[in-house]
């Protein structure tokens, strides 16, 4: 098992003097899913908080090679990558055994809505490549948009909390099933507050044959509305409220990686957050009655596929 | 950092210069408070490496030696989640100093 001395001596592919907000979540999430792999690595990057941040001509945050072409197809674009190097493979151009691994990249706008199309024909076709989305519920880059990835309730600028509104009145797309649903060898949902289940999915995620997905739960202080310092808090919270189960699906095979001793009201990870501040109103109640409702629905459908 | 014009920019918005992000010093972000290393209450369990943003962990020999601030924003998220008994990390007012004219 990997011990964290050991991955911090291991050189950065990923490095400091991005423009990052403080306390982002998204550095912590590569900073694991990057030492996964040993391997040289390509990565395409849909257009979002870690591409532009990372990014500013003429710097650039990445040790390695890394590719941005638009919103929508970062999945393509590395699907392509991938069947470039196996013809050149074929063609005797590069060695037979060389191992290359190849990485698409986007947050939620870019992978549950815009990059879906994209990500969805990337993996039916079968291409080798991992794809990790951090999901950080909004669209953060260009002000906090909604999201079909932003909760049910939350605040966002497209879908504001006021007279005539409790926030966003849809609940979150299941993007991890929808990649199930494609039959693919491996797909997991994690968090970066447990570093060893993200590592190890990582890991697993590369070393799969074939297309692999990783969801990942990304805190964001600027779309949030919380103290900055609490990020790492908020994703414990997510999981022990059962708003973010940590689970992978194997070959159909689905195990749910971590199970609360005691499953959390919902209501202890929205308060802290600012974008969920109106739930509390009195007339907002419903709504909380009915954000908790889902999430315990979710929660015992995840456990029944469990243990089929 | 030297003038660059159009005329040495790679065609294709191309940077072979990879990670040359370290020249930005996100550090002149910070303000108001930065976290400050307690070298005798660590237990080098690395928490605060894995969980900062900003790469502001001086990692040296195999063992955490301090803050980097040139990089660190002082999120606070390594005092937060320091385990050790005694923090190791903990968070101190700093004052800065305003760029002239900025004076009130």
């Amino acid at each position: 098992m990997a011990k964290l001395k050991d991955l911090a001596s291991m050189e950065d592919r990923l490095v400091a003097g991005h423009g990052l907000c403080l306390g982002c979540g998204i550095p912590l999430i590569f900073k694991m899913v990057l030492r996964a792999t040993e391997d040289p690595l390509i990565i395409a990057n849909a257009t979002g908080c870690l591409e532009v941040c990372t990014t500013i001509f003429p710097r650039t945050s990445w040790n390695v090679t890394w590719i941005h072409s638009a919103f929508e197809n970062a999945a393509a674009t590395i699907a392509g990558v991938e069947a470039m190097y196996k013809s050149l493979k074929r063609k005797g151009r590069i060695p037979k055994d060389k191992k290359i691994k190849f990485l698409g990249v986007g947050g939620d706008g870019g992978t549950y809505d815009i990059g879906l199309q994209a990500l969805s024909g990337a993996v039916e076709r079968g291409h080798d490549i991992v794809y990790v989305c951090y999901d950080n519920n909004a669209y953060a880059n260009t002000g906090g948009q909604r999201s079909s990835a932003t909760p049910f309730g939350a605040s966002a600028t497209t879908s504001p909390e006021g007279s005539q509104s409790p926030g966003k009145l849809q609940w979150r797309k299941d993007l991890t099933k929808i990649l199930v649903a494609h039959n693919i060898p491996y797909a997991a949902q994690s968090s970066p507050h447990r570093w060893q289940d993200l590592y190890n999915k990582a890991k697993k995620a590369f070393e799969t044959e074939g297309p692999a997905f990783l969801n990942v739960l990304c805190f964001c202080p600027t779309e949030w509305k919380y103290d900055e310092s609490q990020g790492i808090r908020l994703a414990q919270l997510a999981a022990d409220t059962c708003i973010w189960p940590l689970y992978e699906v194997e070959s159909g095979k689905y195990k749910v990686n971590y199970k609360p001793k005691e499953k959390k009201p919902v209501l202890e990870w929205l308060k802290p957050q600012g974008r969920f501040r109106h739930l509390f109103k009195e007339e907002n109640a419903p709504i909380l009655e009915e954000f908790q409702k889902q999430v315990d629905r979710d929660w015992e459908e995840l456990l029944k596929l469990e243990s089929f | 950092m030297s003038k660059e014009t159009w005329k040495e920019l790679t065609i294709g918005t191309i940077n072979l210069d990879a990670g040359n992000s370290v020249k930005n010093l996100t550090g002149t972000w910070r303000s108001g408070k930065k976290p400050e290393f307690i070298e005798e209450n660590c237990i080098q369990c690395f928490f605060c490496w894995l969980y900062c943003p900003h790469f502001a962990i001086l990692v040296k020999d195999g063992e955490v030696k301090g803050i980097n601030y040139d990089y660190c924003t002082g999120c606070g998220i390594c005092s937060v989640e320091c385990p050790s008994k005694e923090k190791s990390i903990v968070m101190v007012k700093e004052e800065i100093e305003l760029a002239g004219g900025s004076k009130k």
